[in-house]
């Protein structure tokens, strides 16, 4: 197995090492080995079902929530092993954004921002949340449609809306790492070009990981990009590089559009 | 398109109006049968029981059986009303939900949590099972537990302690079922912002929930303001209204049983019948409101 790991990333926000998930027998991540640059968004591309949302989800540990769902190897953040940390630790670091979204039906809008705060049981004073509430919808272009029906349940916006929210949600507790499934899948191209934007802003503060089928958004805003076939790492680089000169054949194919 | 094909198409859809018609008014037909047992108790009810239902039927104890006779033999309103057993029912029936509803619903959360464990699956069963026992069987159980051993008589606490038992399976089965159509992604949103585990149950599964749940809940108390047999053998019954929860209580059912072995009283059935009934309903229209408002 080829160590993917780009001789430029020192100081990585995370060392994924020989990571294995499997799924009871069926093994749908294989010996995944690399390094996250800080303060990049990172794409992980691939065709469907070769294993990306596989990938992600183990980094905030989600798979322990299911007992058929092994996993294998170190991903190490700060020097940790993530494994080794209280998953409740681990995920406060990781936000995570899932495909589809899932704003908590009994929390008004305003409720699901601050969700973080309230289910960590970390107090705020009233003008704190109103302010982390702001910033947050602000930041994901979603606070003009929503401020006058803040107190109205999440679940009456739009599927789009929803998962604006649910990017603001994560973003409100000012995580490091972001993990990001498809974030866009649901927005229309206003909105989605408006998550764009946020993303290449948050990297100032944030590390992203973003899984996506969207070549072109790939090439737009991620500075680095991982390519899996079939569970397999296949290539990892600079995003211009791979897209210019991809070292695989599979990735080549992929680029241009010959399977996925 | 051609004649032919035109008068087809019209033909078919005629004979589909009809069809249509049909099945309408079948459905009717069959909505009608299912409905009419409970307007024809009703109406049987209330043309029999209107005559005693007065503020006073609600606000005093049972009469004695000397003054229902009286009352009988000069053509009046018998007196008094249910009083003792309105408040010994709502006494009893507080104390079983006290009782029953917690428990039912750290059982359920358990059995949701460990679908798979072989505990959890006695678990199930086991409350499958108390579904189906007999309620008197119940009362007896609550008899050798409170009745000899705990309050050493006869006791609101005993008739409470046989209707926790009898809801209990009601809730578990409820809360898991509930808990089950939770979509997963919820639990992992919460999970994902670093929640510990028990407050996602607490503060998001629960909640979600809780329209459901509640439902489970009412449904039980519902079945149990009716029972009678458990209560024969553990509440036993009291012409006074009585708080004291170790000592005899009375209970509309049991009131309505003992106004049926009393030849002087007979009329009364109707009436507390018609009360209990009202109870019932008073109930569910209180849960669907709270239902909606919390949806
Ligand atoms: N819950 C599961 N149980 C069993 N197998 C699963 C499960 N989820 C995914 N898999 C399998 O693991 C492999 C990778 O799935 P994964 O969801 O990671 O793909 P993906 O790359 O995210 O695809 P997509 O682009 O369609 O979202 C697939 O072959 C899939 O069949
Ligand atoms: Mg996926």
């Amino acid at each position: 197995m080829i160590q993917h790991t780009i001789a430029e990333i020192k100081d990585p926000a995370l060392s994924i090492q020989d990571l294995c998930v499997y799924y009871d027998k069926n093994k749908a991540v294989k010996n995944v080995s690399v390094d996250i640059k800080k303060n990049t968004v990172t794409a992980i591309m691939g065709p469907s079902g070769c294993g990306k949302s596989t990938l992600l989800r183990a980094l905030n540990r989600m798979h322990e929530l299911y007992d058929n769902i092994r996993t294998e190897g170190k991903v190490l953040i700060h020097d940790e092993n993530i494994y080794d940390v209280p998953a409740i630790k681990l995920r406060r670091q990781m936000g995570m954004v899932f495909q589809r979204p899932n704003p908590f039906p009994t929390m008004s809008i305003y409720e699901n921002v601050i969700a973080g705060y309230k289910l960590n049981g970390i107090r705020l004073k009233k003008s704190e949340k109103d302010e982390v509430v702001e910033r947050s919808l602000r930041d994901v272009a979603l606070w003009d449609e929503v401020k006058d029906t803040l107190h109205k349940k999440g679940t009456f916006l739009s599927g789009g809306q929803q998962q604006r929210l649910c990017i603001a949600r994560a973003l409100a507790f000012g995580p490091e790492i972001i993990l990001m499934d498809e974030p866009t899948s649901a927005l229309d191209p206003i909105a989605t070009s408006k998550v764009e934007d946020l993303l290449v802003k948050l990297k100032e503060n944030y590390t992203i990981i973003l899984v996506t089928h969207n070549m072109t958004q790939a090439a737009r805003i991620s500075d680095y990009s991982l390519f899996m076939y079939l569970g397999e790492l296949v290539e990892y680089g600079k995003t211009k590089n791979m897209f210019t000169n991809p070292k695989d054949p599979r990735t080549e194919q992929y680029l241009t559009g010959k399977f996925g | 398109m051609n004649t032919t094909e035109n008068i087809r198409l019209q033909d078919t859809s005629k004979g589909r109006q009809l069809k249509d018609k049909l099945v309408l008014g079948m459905v009717i037909l069959l909505s009608l049968i299912t409905i009419s047992p409970i307007v024809l108790i009703i109406g049987k009810l209330i043309a029999k029981g209107y005559r005693q239902i007065s503020l006073e039927f609600l606000i005093q104890n049972t009469p004695d059986t000397y003054s229902a006779m009286t009352a009988l033999a000069n053509g009046e309103r018998i007196p008094g009303g249910i009083a003792n057993g309105i408040v010994g029912t709502l006494v009893m029936v507080t104390l079983a939900s006290l009782i029953a509803i917690p428990i039912g619903i750290i059982i359920g959360i358990y059995l949701y949590e460990n679908p798979g464990k072989r505990l959890a699956n006695f678990t199930r069963s086991l409350s499958d099972v108390m579904q189906g026992v007999p309620s008197i069987v119940l009362g007896l159980i609550s008899y050798l537990w409170v009745v000899k051993h705990v309050t050493n008589g006869y006791s609101a606490l005993a008739g409470a302690v046989s209707l926790a038992i009898m809801m209990l399976p009601m809730i578990v089965r409820s809360t898991e079922e509930t808990l089950k159509m939770i979509p997963n992604t919820l639990k992992e949103a919460a999970l994902a912002l670093g929640t510990p585990y028990h407050k996602v149950i607490l503060r998001v599964l629960i909640p979600t929930g809780f329209s459901g749940m509640f439902t489970g809940i009412l449904l039980g108390i519902s079945r149990v303001l009716g029972e009678t047999a458990p209560l024969m053998l553990t509440a036993l019954g009291s012409s006074m209204i009585n708080l004291d929860i170790t000592k005899p209580t009375s209970a509309v059912p049991l009131l309505i049983w003992e106004f049926y072995n009393d030849p002087n009283m007979i009329d009364l059935i109707w009436s507390s019948s018609l009360m209990l009934m009202a109870i019932v309903l008073i109930l569910n229209v209180i849960s669907k409101q709270i239902a909606k408002k919390t949806k």
